[in-house]
């Protein structure tokens, strides 16, 4: 439907940061009724041009209209009082209100004066069951998983009478369920007139959805085009400005030997380990160079399995072996004892230090264990951070900057050093990918397998199947918090296997032994 | 736009260009109204005047400073340590006063300890109830400063303790090298936090729970112990702020000896660019800022600012400084004075500005 004029035009938007040209002459435009994909790699300036949209950034510059006249948003509430709605990419609500206070924060329901709290409860709940979630709208919104908080953010984006709906990465943390329920309710809002700029690092999901393309690349356009007419291939050639030398490597990469690893003592035997409302007693051995896939669907209690090995939430149940021996992982402190890491999925609350440089959130871990009397020579420091700021090809590649600074898939990054610079014997990685450019992930991939060849185990929590299929030597599937089967990975494993896994819950798969 | 302008922009920006263009019109504008203000004068081997007044009289509230900023850094707030200085300097004028010989330097020297001992006792009270117990800063700190006043005038039994002891006095008006020796005293405790905290990784430890306290813990720091470490660090600084103020005058009360200090402290820090939600902080910034608050009270005596007046005086200066520091605020006034060509500022922070 794109006969019409544009709703939403951007002609020739410049910004720059203090040594970064983060937009470079840039024109977009958005017309009623498309689902618009604004693709480009980590850094690209995507999330940029969408708060110069809304106002969060003025620009240098370069024109904005809506509706066919100028505007200039002053911030981000005066955008979306004149209709345009955005979900940023980082997660901005309230953890400590509930859930239906904040989809209804700053403009409650409200009689003489008064909220409605019942009215607003009432409507926050018709929300969430058009997201097709089913939650408490009473409880903190604290108190849910990251991909819930990501929900409900769409669900206060959805509800403003918007005519430009923006969404920067909403899906990088849901499951195929719930970004079919996403995709449902967008599609819903495309054929009333809305329309969508959407982010995403995920080809299948765009090629899904969009109707049309914009391309960035360092900061600059490199064309618009109709989604029918450019193939993957191209696609990504037009994000990375190569060849496709990196998608190629994708396919070829081999599906893991489950052969070698899963012999001698465990490197983790944990048995019976629980933590009440949170993960129902699982038991789980990971040996030296395996790598353990954790699936499962939203909620269901990946992260918290991933948190309780590491300390970070404390188990009131099980017992805890390291190479054989006794033990206990009450805190990050002893976790990190036992050479184990832990890459948290809330990298902005739980990861990143946004205020320190990129070079103090890479050392960070290893300092902290190292403690403070013994500080790390600055030339370790320095020849530390360089190898992976390379290695993981973090942008813009100065390690002096702080880390707020850079985009939501490099500091994903930053987090993934903090843990590799400190060696670990066991990394929990949960949804390490998230947020992350096809280019990195596979290069994080890549990594992934690399290290746990060189003896490091792996436990690898992601709501992608594919990865962990991928990853994985053996696969531990969860449902409503409870560990309901563990497969070894070979020939007879697939996605579809999982799901019916996952589908039929415990019973008659091997249940951990 | 030309590399210069560009420039002016870069030396605009910095942290401490308004505190330090503040201070410059302070001292200008003193030795307007008086043009001697500026001249320094040698007097039996010791240098006079008011700049270097300016420079002694600062001394204890740069150290009570250097503690609180590393506080603020952690995210927490020392409300004790004007209390504190009371308690440690009423600590070490009773002891003097109850020795035979009060220019005995053991005696001296015990009563120092002495007071150091309580404070660090009482930091350690205030770490244990922010760190173990999870009291939030300000109401743990501000059991001590209503409790420490109660406690510092039953040391001096209600009284002005008054002394006569030439080495205790020295600290506060005694001189070393033509200079006044509380500013080396000042001068050696910024060297030492700034060598404690630059030197090991415990500044970036601070700097890093006071950031993200959640994160640090996940990433291996005990936030507990840091926290705990930097009650302490601000109640020996008090206490040693407090030996200097009681040896001033000769003489401890337990009222007014370090009275209002935690709140000028806080202010030093704030202008300094140590922001009181925690993260970053800076030293150097914390000794301009006290360094501004003091000229700024020398200023309000020395123009004869009357009393009722002086306050309202300070607190327009304070406030002036906080406003032009301020993102928001220069943000606003920078979009009002060239609306196209000028980008906003890039100390903006999306953070602030993205509602839910
Ligand atoms: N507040 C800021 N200050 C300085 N530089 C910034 C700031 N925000 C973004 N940048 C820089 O601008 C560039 C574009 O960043 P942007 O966040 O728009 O990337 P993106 O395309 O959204 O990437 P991602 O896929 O990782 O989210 C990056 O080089 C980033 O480092
Ligand atoms: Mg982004």
């Amino acid at each position: 439907m794109t006969g019409s004029h544009p709703v939403l035009t951007m002609t020739g938007i410049s910004k720059s940061f203090p040594g970064v040209r983060a937009l470079d002459n840039v024109d977009f435009r958005l017309f009623p009724g498309e689902v618009h994909a604004l693709m480009g790699e980590n850094g690209a300036g995507k999330s940029t041009l969408i708060k110069v949209l809304t106002g969060v950034y003025g620009t240098d510059r370069g024109i904005v209209t809506l509706d066919g006249e100028q505007v200039s948003f002053a911030g981000p509430m005066q955008a979306t009082a004149a209709g345009v709605s955005t979900v940023y990419q980082e997660v901005n609500l309230c953890t400590n209100l509930s859930v239906a206070e904040n989809i209804f924060i700053g403009r409650e329901p409200r009689r003489l004066g008064a909220v409605r709290w019942g009215e607003m409860r009432r409507r926050a709940r018709a929300l969430l069951a058009r997201l097709d979630l089913d939650i408490d709208v009473n409880a903190q919104l604290g108190s849910y998983s990251l991909a819930v908080q990501q929900m409900v953010a769409i669900a206060r984006a959805i509800d403003i009478q918007a005519r430009v709906l923006v969404l920067d990465e909403p899906t990088s943390s849901l499951d195929a369920g719930e970004v079919a329920q996403l995709f449902r309710v967008m599609r819903q809002l495309r054929d009333d007139g809305i329309a969508i700029l959407f982010v995403t690092h995920f080809l299948d999901q765009v090629y899904g959805i969009a109707d049309r393309i914009t391309v960035l690349r360092n900061g600059q356009l490199v064309g618009e085009y109709a989604t029918s007419e450019l193939p993957q291939l191209s696609l990504v050639e037009k994000m990375i400005g190569k060849e496709l030398r990196v998608l190629e490597r994708l396919d070829e990469q081999p599906r893991r030997d489950p052969a070698d690893g899963a012999a001698g003592t465990p490197l983790l035997d944990v048995r019976e380990l629980g933590r009440r409302s949170a993960v129902a007693p699982f038991s789980l051995t990971i040996h030296e160079g395996e790598v353990v896939g954790l699936a499962g669907l939203l909620g269901s209690g990946r992260t918290e399995v991933a948190r309780l090995l590491f300390g970070a939430d404390r188990a009131d149940h099980g017992s805890v072996r390291v190479n054989g021996s006794p033990t206990s992982l009450r805190t990050p402190v002893a976790a990190i004892g036992h050479g184990i890491g832990f890459c948290s999925e809330n990298r902005r609350a739980e990861g990143i230090v946004t205020e320190l440089s990129v070079r103090e959130n890479i050392i960070l871990a290893l300092q902290a264990a190292r403690g403070w009397l013994r500080p790390l020579p600055r030339r370790r420091q320095d020849e530390l951070v360089e190898r992976y700021v390379r290695a993981l090809s973090i942008r813009p590649a100065d390690p002096e900057i702080p880390v707020g600074n850079l985009s939501g898939g490099n500091q994903q990054k930053v987090l993934l050093a903090r843990w590799l610079i400190t060696e670990p014997r066991l990394l929990i990685l949960d949804e390490p990918t998230r947020g992350i450019d096809i280019g990195a992930k596979t290069e994080i991939q890549r990594l992934v397998a690399e290290l746990s060849d060189g003896g490091m185990a792996v436990l690898f929590v992601s709501a992608e199947l594919e990865e962990v299929l991928r990853l994985s030597h053996k696969i531990a599937v969860m449902r409503d918090r409870e560990m309901v089967a563990q497969l070894t990975n070979d020939q007879d494993v697939d996605a579809d296997r999982i799901m019916q896994s996952i589908a039929a819950g415990a019973g008659h798969e091997g249940v951990p032994s | 736009m030309s590399n210069r302008t560009a420039g002016d922009r870069a030396l605009t920006r910095h942290r401490l260009f308004w505190p330090v263009v503040v201070l410059v019109v302070l001292l200008a504008a003193n030795t307007a109204y008086r043009p001697s203000f500026l001249s320094v004068q040698m007097r039996d081997g010791h240098l006079y005047g008011s700049l270097i007044d300016i420079l002694r009289l600062s001394a204890p509230l740069i150290l009570v400073a250097l503690g609180m900023t590393l506080v603020i850094a952690t995210g927490g707030i020392d409300l004790s340590v004007g209390s504190l200085c009371a308690i440690s300097g009423a600590i070490a004028c009773l002891y003097i006063s109850r020795q035979p010989d009060q220019n005995s330097l053991g005696g001296v020297l015990t009563a120092l300890a002495l007071g150091l001992g309580v404070a660090l006792v009482l930091g350690a009270w205030n770490g244990v109830l922010v760190a173990v117990i999870g009291i939030q800063p300000i109401i743990a700190t501000l059991i001590l400063m209503v409790a420490g006043r109660g406690l510092a005038q039953l040391i001096t039994e209600g009284q002005i303790l008054t002394i006569n002891s030439d080495p205790y006095k020295a600290i506060g008006v005694g001189h070393l090298l033509t200079l006044p020796l509380a500013i080396f005293v000042a001068l050696a405790a910024a060297l030492l936090i700034a060598a404690v905290t630059r030197r090991t990784a415990l500044g970036l430890i601070i700097e890093s729970v006071g950031g993200n306290a959640q994160a640090s813990r996940l990433a291996g720091i005990r936030s507990a112990r840091i926290t705990f470490l930097v009650y302490v660090i601000s109640a020996a600084c008090a206490a040693v702020a407090g030996f200097m103020i009681t040896a001033n005058v000769s003489s401890a009360d337990g009222n007014a000896a370090g009275l209002w200090v935690e709140l000028d402290a806080i202010l030093a820090v704030v202008i300094g660019g140590t922001s009181l939600a925690g993260g970053r902080f800076s030293l150097s910034g914390t000794i301009l800022g006290a360094l501004l608050i003091q000229t700024l009270t020398t200023t309000v005596y020395a123009m004869n600012i009357s009393p009722q007046t002086s306050l309202l005086f300070k607190a327009v200066v304070v406030i002036a400084v906080c406003l032009i520091q301020a993102p928001g605020f220069r943000a606003r006034f920078a979009r009002r004075r060239a609306p196209a060509s000028a980008p906003a500022p890039v100390t903006e922070q999306p953070k602030e500005q993205v509602p839910a």
